[in-house]
């Protein structure tokens, strides 16, 4: 059984960001990075189904789209319990398009030729909830998106999987190996990795390649960018919302009145 | 499809489930016009399932150009199937423009085809401008700040629209004509629809309550629940939460507001905590009066929001507190 776990460092901006001047971007020390929140849940489904599958040979493999500084994630999943590590990056690779990083990632998917890929729903700082299912487009891989539930079906060679819909509504399908799933959040509870552990994924084997040696040339990438970040700019505040200002106590207070008033009327 | 072979002109594919429209596919009818209006080409909806004909009238009647149905071989919504059958329209009708809604379905393949096609795409958009040109603007960073998009050197591009982003198109309408579209869809299928279950809701129904009092990720610590169960319970008010409470295990899936929880309408909306997802917002943006409570003065609820208050949510809670005695 061989899985392969795509994981992203997502960014968040601080309360007081700063944008650029005359470009489409923030001001780097505006931002925090984290691993995605989704990543953590598709690496643990992954942890899961090893875990739960017959037969002794397992190998899941965490793959990123990301400079030096997204090591910390890659890291994070080998100290969980991923058995090596792959990051693809080319100072040229334009990182934020999904459909770009879709199609860095089907480089090493190909290469590795995996039973299972499971990647997050979305990520939280993009909120594309496309790469996953671009990176099965490309490489043909039957697929299901915003998954809740992953167990085996019959004799381990498929799934049996929880769709999640609008409204809470589940839809339950069954698909075939070699498959690709984007796991929902909640679907299962991370594990957290043992200090030990933590200490141990240094010594992992963490391979760094440019799409080039994944036999992607670059203009192809280029290519394959969906969009063109023009500009990037604080929504324009709705006139709507009222400032409830002063102390907790007046904050306190007007919520009563307001409620009163709303719910009497 | 324009005399010179040229991409032109918007397709649109509707969405439906278990026999009903979805609301979406009347709100990408909307923006489509817009584009048609703007000298963006014919309209054409596509509507895809085993009795696709059945929605044909009501599409029909919105304004559109050509309504297209294509008959698919799966009694429901099937994500290979429905990728296929996009890839050939896209071949045949050759549109500049694909709108697909940005839902759980349409995630299923939207990105796939764009991939496959070497499409424009952008997902999540909330605004599209044509001027002879194609542009789109979506939400970065939870939405704090927004994204203009282009789409050059792109021959056709397909944007995945915010549901709830555009307003349903008009009904009542000159009805335009109706083309069955064949396509041997017959071996794209991939998976296997076992059932439909509905999300266990108890004796609890939120979308019941006048008065939520919603909580989020800012309450922090799962002891606290007990504390603001009693609050609202004080305030005459029902519990509910945003996604990160109910899939840690805090409550329960029925206390799920969103669009993957229920949708909700209340009289007075009050939440504490909750920095304001898309996804959550999608849930609660129509409640008549919405009162928020959050540290982060750039949380996106303040947009929805009718009374906002930047503070930390169990000072005002404390308060709440001590003078319901």
């Amino acid at each position: 059984m061989k899985t392969v776990v795509p994981i992203k460092m997502v960014a968040s901006v601080d309360e007081e960001f700063e944008l650029l001047d005359g470009s489409a971007g923030i001001h780097p020390g505006s931002l925090d990075w984290a691993l995605n929140e989704w990543d953590a849940f598709s690496l643990e489904a992954g942890l899961l189904i090893h875990e739960s599958a017959a037969g002794a040979e397992h190998e899941l493999i965490v793959v990123t789209v990301g400079d030096e500084d997204s090591e910390e994630g890659l890291l994070a999943c080998l100290a969980k319990g991923a058995d090596r590590a792959v990051r693809v990056w080319d100072e040229q690779l334009p990182a934020s398009d999904p459909l770009v990083v879709a199609r860095a990632l089907a480089g090493v998917v190909e290469r590795e030729s995996p039973d299972l890929v499971l990647c997050g729903v979305q990520s939280s700082d993009a909120v594309n909830g496309a790469t996953g299912v671009a990176l099965a487009g490309y490489l043909d891989l039957p697929h299901v998106a915003v998954v809740k539930r992953v167990a085996w079906g019959a004799e381990q060679r498929t799934l049996t999987v929880d769709r999640e819909l609008e409204g809470g509504l589940i839809e339950t399908l069954r698909i075939a190996l070699p498959a690709l799933l984007t796991i929902q959040t909640g679907s299962n509870e991370p594990r957290y990795a043992t200090l030990r552990a933590i200490k141990q994924a240094a010594n992992k084997p963490l391979e760094v390649c440019t799409p080039g040696q994944l036999g992607i040339e670059a203009a192809e990438l280029a290519a394959a960018a969906g969009s063109a970040l023009r500009a990037l700019r604080p929504p324009e505040r709705r006139a709507a919302a009222e400032m409830l200002d002063g102390s907790a106590a007046e904050v306190a207070t007007r919520i009563l009145e307001i409620v009163h008033d709303r719910m009497s009327g | 499809m324009s005399p010179d072979g040229a991409h032109d002109g918007v397709l649109v594919v509707a969405e439906a489930r278990r026999g009903e429209l979805r609301e979406v596919s009347l709100e990408l009818i909307t923006a489509a016009l817009s584009c048609a209006a703007a000298g963006g080409g014919p309209v054409r909806v596509a509507a895809l399932g085993n009795d696709a004909g059945q929605f044909a009238p009501t599409l029909a009647e919105r304004g559109v150009d050509e309504v297209l149905t294509v008959a698919v071989p799966c009694q429901h919504f099937e994500a290979h199937v429905w990728g296929r059958a996009l890839e050939a329209l896209i071949e045949a009708e050759r549109p500049r423009l694909v709108l697909t809604g940005f839902t759980v379905d349409s995630m299923g393949f939207a990105s796939a085809v764009a991939a496959r096609k070497r499409l424009g795409f952008a997902s999540d958009v909330f605004s599209i401008a044509w001027d002879g040109r194609l542009r789109a603007q979506r939400g970065m960073y939870g939405d704090k700040l927004q994204a203009e998009l282009e789409f050059p050197d792109k021959a056709c591009s397909l944007l995945m629209v915010r549901p709830g982003a555009f307003a349903p198109a008009s009904a009542g309408l000159e009805l335009a004509p109706t083309r069955a579209v064949p396509l041997d869809l017959s071996d794209a299928a991939r998976t296997q629809h076992i059932g439909f279950a509905g999300a266990a809701t108890g004796d609890l129904d939120i979308t019941d309550a006048d008065f939520l009092v919603s909580i989020g990720r800012g309450v922090q610590d799962r002891d606290e629940i007990p504390r603001l169960e009693q609050l609202a319970e004080r305030l005459g008010a029902t519990l509910s939460a945003s996604r990160p409470l109910v899939d840690a295990g805090w409550l329960p899936a029925a206390r799920q507001v969103g669009q993957s929880g229920r949708t909700v309408k209340p009289r007075v909306y009050l939440a504490l905590g909750i920095s304001g997802a898309v996804q959550h917002l999608a849930g609660m943006r129509d409640a008549e009066t919405i009162i928020a409570v959050n540290t982060d003065a750039n949380a996106p609820i303040f947009g929805v929001a009718h009374y906002a208050a930047i503070a930390d949510l169990f000072d005002v809670v404390a308060e709440l507190e001590q003078t319901l005695g």
